[in-house]
């Protein structure tokens, strides 16, 4: 289960795939981090946000047929490592797509899900999941 | 000659148009075979009494929200708008994720339009999105907004073994409406009364609904009497509408209803989609909409008519523009062709019944 306050702080990174970019070295991450890794100190007050397309490929992916709770109905369902087109990878769900169907290599687009419900009066949780780019 | 400039300025400021347009059906279908080998019942008789083969089916992971959600994006993107110049997001449901916690604002911080505007959720059976449309529209004539969005979506619900199981179905339609744009909206007219035909109490899971009551006082009265004081108002006949939308609780309404008017089944046709996706709710009639919009041609000449139980019918009277031609349209029929069959099972699965 997650906290709310913590969900809510990381709207923009799940409803738009908005991760933060380093002025100094043009390095892309996501999940958001607030100081460029490579550039250290430089790097405070330089990290501006930026949008993920939310375009890429699959780059190794694995089927969960035990899900872990409040993921309960929904297996079997694939996770996989995408790697975006602007060179940062994620990790997501793969929707309306069978197992036998997903490969790496596959090219997939970010869309807008539900990613879990906290019981039945909790609040429900969305954000981006992966179908095939068609 | 002074007051030629007057009224044409006039005319000029309360213009009001339709920016762009979005919509997403979910992927999956059950087939009405399929519910009726669950029940027993005649699958030929039920598809031809109820003029529908097969209705679109959410899957686990998709809601009222998700789906306003992806039909709003496809709006923006299509009509190549900054969604932070949206000033007003109304979302018309009656399958809305939340009892208290509005839709619209899941809607404006996943397309970017927050966080400078209002926003709120709307119910009236299946017109709540076609309110939303009237409420924008005023918006903009007043000089309130710049752009506001207008979304009709719903996961309907239908009691296992109801009859409304064969058509409840999932699906919506985003409009952005503003000063110009890809359809000009020049009239809009509703007729409205206390008219008990279809309800759902608070907490329960599925809706009640009067039986054959559905049909003359509430269906039939309405859209006949909206779209019969919309052409009084702009003097028009059905002779001089190329298309006409008519919400589809099933796929017989709307063609009954057409002919009662004087409307053709040509002039329905682009818009009917009940057949293939089933009652989408408050989505139907502006899907409708949209799928009508995708072969559209400049100068085509439209009329919608929305219904939602309870009862009312909003009226639309929209001219399409030139900017039509360059607009990048969606196919909603292509879309709706990539599609997946479920069977009973997975379907209440999907459905979260199971
Ligand atoms: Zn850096």
């Amino acid at each position: 289960m997650m906290a709310v306050p913590r969900y809510w702080r990381e709207i923009p990174a799940r409803y738009n795939l908005i991760g933060k970019r380093c002025k100094i070295c043009g390095n892309i991450y996501f999940p958001p981090r607030s100081i460029c890794p490579v550039c250290r100190r430089k790097s405070v007050g330089q990290m501006e946000d930026y949008k993920l397309k939310g375009t890429g490929v699959v780059e190794s992916y694995t089927v969960i047929h035990v899900p872990p709770p409040h993921f309960e109905g929904e297996e079997p369902y694939i996770m996989a490592l995408i790697k975006l087109d602007e060179g940062t990878y994620v990790t997501g769900q793969i929707v309306e797509c069978d197992e036998k169907e997903v490969h790496i290599g596959m090219r997939v687009r970010a869309t807008f899900r539900k990613i879990m419900e906290d019981g039945e009066k909790g609040a429900i949780y969305y954000g981006y999941k992966f179908v095939k780019e068609e | 000659m002074k007051h030629f400039y007057t009224s044409f300025y006039f005319h000029f400021d309360n213009m009001v148009a339709i920016v762009g347009y979005g919509a997403y059906v979910p992927r999956y279908r059950i087939k009405v075979e399929e519910i009726a080998r669950m029940w027993g019942d005649d699958a030929t008789s039920i598809s031809r009494g109820l003029g529908i083969n097969e209705k679109s089916v959410p899957a686990i992971d998709e809601d009222t929200a998700t789906i306003a959600v992806e039909a709003a994006r496809r709006a923006v993107k299509s009509a190549g708008i900054d969604a932070g110049e949206i000033g007003a997001i109304y979302v018309g449901s009656e399958s809305h994720p939340y009892a208290v916690k509005p839709t619209a604002t899941i809607v404006a911080e996943a397309i970017g339009a927050t966080p400078y505007l209002t926003a709120a959720d709307y119910e009236f059976a299946c017109k709540a999105g076609t309110a939303g449309m009237q409420n924008c529209i005023a918006l903009v004539k007043a000089g309130m907004i710049k752009y506001g969005m207008a979304i009709g979506a719903d996961v309907a619900q239908a009691a296992p073994g109801d009859a409304l199981e064969y058509t409840a179905a999932a699906g919506g339609a985003a409009y952005i409406i503003g000063k110009d744009g890809i359809a000009t909206i020049n009239e809009t007219a509703s007729f409205t009364t206390d008219t008990p035909d279809f309800w759902r109490r608070e907490g329960q899971p599925y809706p009640g609904h009067g039986e054959r009551f559905t049909g003359e006082p509430a269906y039939y009265r309405h859209i006949t009497n909206a779209a019969r004081l919309l052409m009084e108002k702009m003097g028009t006949k059905p002779s001089d509408y190329d298309y006409a939308i008519f919400h589809q609780p099933n796929g017989k309404f709307p063609r009954r209803v057409a002919k009662m008017l004087g409307f053709n089944d040509e002039q329905i046709k682009p818009g009917l989609l009940c057949p293939i996706i089933g009652n989408t709710y408050s989505g139907s009639a502006m899907l409708g909409l949209a799928a009508t919009l995708d072969v559209a041609k400049a100068g085509d000449h439209i009329i919608m008519v929305s219904f939602g139980s309870g009862a009312g019918s909003d009226a639309f009277d929209i001219t399409v523009t030139n900017a039509i031609e360059s607009y990048p349209r969606q196919n909603i029929r292509k879309m709706i062709e990539k599609k997946e069959y479920v069977d009973y099972g997975l379907y209440m699965k999907y459905r979260g019944e199971i």
